[in-house]
Parts: structure tokens; C-alpha cells; sequence
């Protein structure tokens, strides 16, 4: 086990002008969990890619352990890997899939068979040892990924998208289990995932990338309460933070879609040096409440969906013009072109600066 | 029936047809069905020779042409500068018809040929490359040629079956500690395989049919099967002889075919 540590990693793919990973620093401490999340495109496999040695950063260092790795062959860094595609030799039993790394480190043939069993039997792979990945099923040839890369006693452990090609309930199971093998094992993990419920699930620290660069770096009640940065609170969640247009006046009040309510402290002493600030107001659907119309500080909204989802109703309004989603309790019995009252929980708004969209806070 | 009828007319008319009146040549005499064609075939003093050359030629050079094509295949994988351009290059001799191969050879290794020229211009004696008395160097020319003409084919399989292959397998075993030696065996061969069988199967059959460039290089100092169905059907005006030679070289093919087919069994595809 070790930590890793990236220190300012550029990287441009030949033949594109685009920066992958544009100066990424991220350090991962020994036997955390952390998960890289973004959108395809935004540069998180690059990134792994270049902790494994399947690719070479332009500039910059990745060091595993205080070791320099950087420009090292991933077979010497000590490492193991679980692959988007699985990458089970197909030509091997799962036996000697399991062996792979074992036997290329050399490990003593009693030694080999007794991680092997012992894989097998934490992911119930024992009945199939003998069988060839193509007997398998999808859902089983993913297992034989993941016990070759636990057998190795790596330094660090990294995923890529290794829960992508299962089906969405097998991936639920799947995903319980793996967290608890991973803590079993206590390895440093590094995880890649465009599933922001994976990244929330699973992670210690998740770093959310956008662009070749990371968002927001923390601990994932954070990063979804908390985002950093527009982007970062549209990716996380489902559905992902609304966000209005305001205004808070000179006087301190906040203006949402015609209507005003009291503005946050902060907000309301920059506004009245400024005399007025535009404002974003992020809040997610699940710190509205729903009130009748005309309560006293609420905003007038118009039903305009009703979207049951069994443990919740997901509603999408019209409020002055913009539209935004609330999720209510399943009892709640509402239908579309009902008029109503929103009451924001206080506590939940996030509020962004309209020309950076980063977050504004005290 | 019917859809299937065109098929099976074609089958008939180009393949089973003469494959019959072969057999039956081979086995034709003046007074009927007769062996006697065959025990002339073996009686003739060429003959035991013109399988020994064959095989010790197929022995030598097949080895030789899988490792420089596979060695080859990797490098054009390796994607240096240029290296679809040296794909082309690689390949052309695939389009060199073997006479002509062996003519160009010839050039090279014959008494006044550039490899005597060019020993002669630093002062070395020249060398009868080609002479009936230096079996050697009479089978390194043929060799030689052979591989030249004929690793091209492997290469263009080898590479097709490279690119067949996703980079995953070798990125997997990298990070579980192969190294390029252990990934190519481990790895990369293991899911070549039937590419190599293919290119195996057709390279062994070409192989005992070779014929012109060691017509071209050696006349009839390196006498080859094939070549000595050649001169039983053209200079001894033996069809029947011919046919007999001609019948020996396919069922060799054949269980070389079925033998490579069984011992490169592919066992992952076993039935589940």
C-alpha cells in the first residue's frame, strides 16, 4: 500500500490540440478511496491511464509510494488494474486468469494457489476456475477482473468504469460488494466513473473533472451539498440542482422570478456596496417544499409535470418563467396546472456568481 | 436443393471432375487400374531427392519466414515513422509472380552476378553459388529466395490478425508485471493463434508446392516435387507419372492441413 501523488500533469494526445489532462495535481493518501468523476471527454481515464503507465504525461510527475513512476513501464509500479472492457484473457481458464500477476511476479506455486482460492472464494468464483471467460457471463467475467487485480497485493489499485457493462441491477449488488472487499483489503484506491451515484457510493474524496481539469476535490456529501462551481452542481444529483436567475437588491432582498425574499447576510453586504448583484440561486429539488399558494414566504410556481417515481414524486414547475424540478413525498397528491407555493430551505441554497458560475459563500 | 444447385454444378464441373480424372490417371494403365505408375515415381533416382529438398526446405524456412513475419508485424504495430509505408514495401512481393522472383534472384547468385561483383570489388574470390557440387549454397539461394518472396504472405495474415486483437489483453498484462517478452508469449501469441494457423496451414501447403525459383535458380540441381511433376508431365511425356506425383503432394497438403488443424486446437472454444 502506498499513497500516490500527482503534481501538475499535462497531457495532449497526438493529433489533438486540446489539453486531456490540463496541469492536474491530486494526491491520494494510503488506503483511501478515491474517485475521479466527470463527464466522457473530461479527461479522468487520461488520467488513470497515466497513474498505470499506459500513457506518458507532457509534463508533470506521478509519484507512488515517494517513488517517481512518471515515465515508468506499468509492469514496474507495482500496481493492479480492473478495465472497462475486463480485459480476462480469453485464451485462460479463470484459474490462471486469476494467477496472471502472480506468476509473472514469480510467487511460489503454494502460495499462488492458496490467493487464487482465496479470490475465488471472496467473489464466489470456485465453481468456475476451471471454465474459460467465454463460459461465462458478463456479470461473472467481471468478477474474474476484479479477483486478479485483489490477488496481487498491489501498491495501489485502480478502476476503470469496472461496474459500466453490467446491468443496472447487477451493479447495484455488485457495487455493496465491491466497496466491502475494497475495504477489506484497505488498498489505496484510485476509481474512475461518469456515474455520479458510484462516485457518491463508493468514495472517500471524489475529484470531479471537467475539461482536463479537476472541479472540486472532497468528501462526497460535500461535493453534492456544497458544489463548487455550476458545473459541479448540475453533474451531481438526479435530478441535478436547479438554478435560477436572481438578483439581490441594494436593500438585501433577494429576487427570484418576480418575487423577493430575504437575501443571506453576505449577499445582501456585497450587494449593497455594489447596488445590486446578479446572482445564480442553485437549490435542489429535494430542499423545496411545497405550500399553498400565497403562504407567506413562498414563491408562486405552477405545476406543469407529475413524474411518480414509487419512493418520491418528481414535479417540474413553472416559476415566473424559469422552470425547476421538487421533488416531493410519494403521498403528496398534486396534478399539472395546480398553482402553488415553493418554499426554499434556507440552509440548502447555494448561490453562483453569474459570470464565473463558481460559488459564492461567505 | 435448388438454392444450393449453382454450387454444387461449379463444385462438379471445376473441381470434381478433374480431381476424378486425375486419381484415375494416377492410377491409369494400358491394361487398367494399375500402382505401377507409383512404383516408377519412386523408382525414379530424382525422386527420394526432390522430397528431401522439399522437406528440409519446409523445415528451414517456415520457422524462419513466421519469425521474421511476426518480428515484423510487431514493428508495424509499433507505429514508428512511416510504418504503413514499410507495410507496402513489405507486402509487395506478394504481388512478384515466383518466376519472376526467381529470375531476380538469379541475378544475384549467378556466376556473373552481383554477389560475385560485389566480392570481387573487395578482393574475394567469386563463388559457383549455383554449381550442382555445392549443395549449401545452392540451398541457401533457394532459401533465401524462397523467404524473400514468400514471408509477405504470413506478414499480411499476421498483421491483419494483430490488428483483430484489442490492446486491452496487452495493456492488462503490462500492468500485472509482463514485460514485452512475457506479453508476447503469454499474451499476444496464445490470441494469434488463428491467425498463425491460418497462415501456418497456407504456407506449409505453398511451401511443398514450391517450384519456380528453384527452377529458375538451380534448373534441375535442386529437384522439388512439384517441380519433378513438371518433368514427368513435360520433358518424360508421363501424364500418368505426373498425375501420381500430382496425387502424393495433395494428400501430404491434406494431412498437414488436418494435422496443424488438430494440434493448434483452440481449447477456450470448447462447447459450454
Amino acid at each position: 500500500m502506498a499513497d500516490i501523488s500527482i503534481k501538475g500533469l499535462k497531457k495532449t494526445y497526438p493529433g489533438s490540440t486540446e489539453l486531456a489532462t490540463n496541469n492536474v495535481s491530486l494526491d491520494v493518501a494510503e488506503g483511501e478511496f478515491m474517485v475521479l468523476l466527470g463527464p466522457s471527454g473530461c479527461g479522468k481515464t487520461t488520467l488513470l491511464r497515466m497513474v498505470a503507465g499506459l500513457d506518458f504525461p507532457d509534463e508533470g510527475s506521478i509519484s507512488i509510494g515517494g517513488r517517481d513512476v512518471t515515465y515508468l513501464p506499468p509492469q514496474d509500479r507495482n500496481l493492479s488494474m480492473v478495465f472497462q472492457s475486463y480485459a480476462v484473457f480469453p485464451h485462460r481458464k479463470v484459474r490462471t486468469n486469476i494467477g496472471f500477476g502472480l506468476v509473472m511476479k514469480k510467487v511460489p506455486r503454494d502460495e499462488l494457489e492458496k490467493k487464487v482460492a482465496w479470490a475465488a472464494d471472496l467473489l464466489q468464483l470456485t465453481p468456475y476456475l476451471d471454465r474459460y471467460p467465454a463460459q461465462l457471463s458478463g456479470g461473472q467475467r467481471q468478477r474474474v477482473a476484479v479477483a486478479r487485480a485483489i490477488v496481487m497485493d498491489a501498491d495501489v489499485l485502480l478502476m476503470d468504469e469496472p461496474l459500466s457493462n453490467l446491468d443496472a441491477l447487477l451493479r447495484l449488488d455488485f457495487r455493496a460488494e465491491l466497496k466491502k472487499i475494497v475495504q477489506q483489503l484497505g488498498s489505496t484506491t484510485l476509481y474512475v466513473t461518469h456515474d455520479q451515484v458510484e462516485a457518491m457510493s463508493l468514495s472517500d474524496r471524489v475529484a470531479v473533472m471537467k475539461k482536463g481539469q479537476i472541479a472540486q476535490l472532497g468528501h462526497p456529501i460535500t461535493v453534492y451539498e456544497e458544489p463548487a462551481d455550476r458545473f459541479v452542481g448540475g453533474f451531481i444529483g438526479s435530478p441535478p440542482m436547479n438554478f435560477l436567475e436572481g438578483r439581490v437588491t441594494q436593500q438585501g432582498a433577494l429576487e427570484v422570478a418576480g418575487q423577493s425574499t430575504e437575501a443571506p447576510e453576505f449577499l445582501a453586504r456585497s450587494a449593497a456596496r455594489s447596488g445590486g448583484l446578479p446572482v445564480m440561486v442553485g437549490i435542489r429539488a429535494e430542499n423545496i417544499y411545497l405550500e399553498d399558494r400565497g403562504t407567506p414566504g413562498t414563491l408562486d410556481a405552477t405545476v406543469e409535470v407529475v413524474e411518480p417515481l414509487g419512493h418520491a414524486t418528481l414535479l417540474t414547475m413553472d416559476l415566473g418563467g424559469q422552470t425547476i424540478k421538487v421533488q416531493v413525498a410519494s403521498t403528496v397528491r398534486v396534478s399539472s396546472g395546480e398553482k402553488v407555493g415553493l418554499r426554499f430551505d434556507q440552509a440548502a441554497i447555494r448561490f453562483f456568481d453569474t459570470e464565473t458560475q463558481l460559488g459564492l459563500t461567505a | 436443393m435448388l438454392l444450393i444447385a449453382p454450387s454444387i454444378v461449379f463444385m462438379t464441373l471445376l473441381f470434381g471432375w478433374p480431381m476424378v480424372s486425375g486419381i484415375l490417371q494416377a492410377f491409369g494403365g494400358p491394361e487398367g487400374l494399375t500402382t505401377a505408375n507409383f512404383t516408377r515415381m519412386a523408382q525414379d533416382p530424382y525422386f527420394w531427392s526432390s522430397v528431401g529438398n522439399t522437406l528440409l526446405l519446409i523445415v528451414v524456412m517456415i520457422p524462419i519466414q513466421f519469425v521474421l513475419a511476426l518480428a515484423m508485424a510487431l514493428l508495424i504495430r509499433a507505429k514508428p515513422r512511416g510504418s504503413s509505408v514499410y507495410f507496402y514495401i513489405w507486402a509487395i512481393p506478394l504481388a512478384v509472380s515466383d518466376l519472376a522472383a526467381g529470375l531476380v534472384w538469379l541475378t544475384v547468385f549467378t556466376d556473373r552476378g552481383y554477389l560475385n561483383s560485389v566480392l570481387a570489388s573487395v578482393g574475394l574470390e567469386p563463388v559457383s553459388w549455383l554449381a550442382y557440387d555445392n549443395y549449401a549454397s545452392m540451398f541457401m539461394a533457394v532459401l533465401i529466395a524462397e523467404v524473400w518472396r514468400a514471408t509477405s504472405l504470413v506478414f499480411v495474415i499476421v498483421v491483419a490478425g494483430l490488428q483483430s486483437i484489442p490492446k486491452d489483453y496487452e495493456e492488462a498484462a503490462g500492468v500485472f508485471g509482463a514485460g514485452f517478452w512475457d506479453r508476447l508469449w503469454h499474451v499476444t501469441l496464445p490470441l494469434l493463434r488463428p491467425s498463425l494457423q491460418t497462415a501456418l496451414i497456407l504456407r506449409t501447403i505453398l511451401a511443398f508446392q514450391t517450384f519456380a525459383v528453384a527452377l529458375a535458380l538451380t534448373g534441375q540441381n535442386f529437384p522439388l516435387v512439384v517441380g519433378e511433376t513438371y518433368r514427368w508431365y513435360t520433358g518424360l511425356q508421363d501424364a500418368n507419372v505426373a498425375s501420381a506425383l500430382a496425387l502424393v503432394v495433395m494428400a501430404v497438403s491434406m494431412v498437414t492441413a488436418v494435422g496443424y488443424l488438430k494440434l493448434l486446437k483452440d481449447q477456450s472454444e470448447a462447447p459450454r
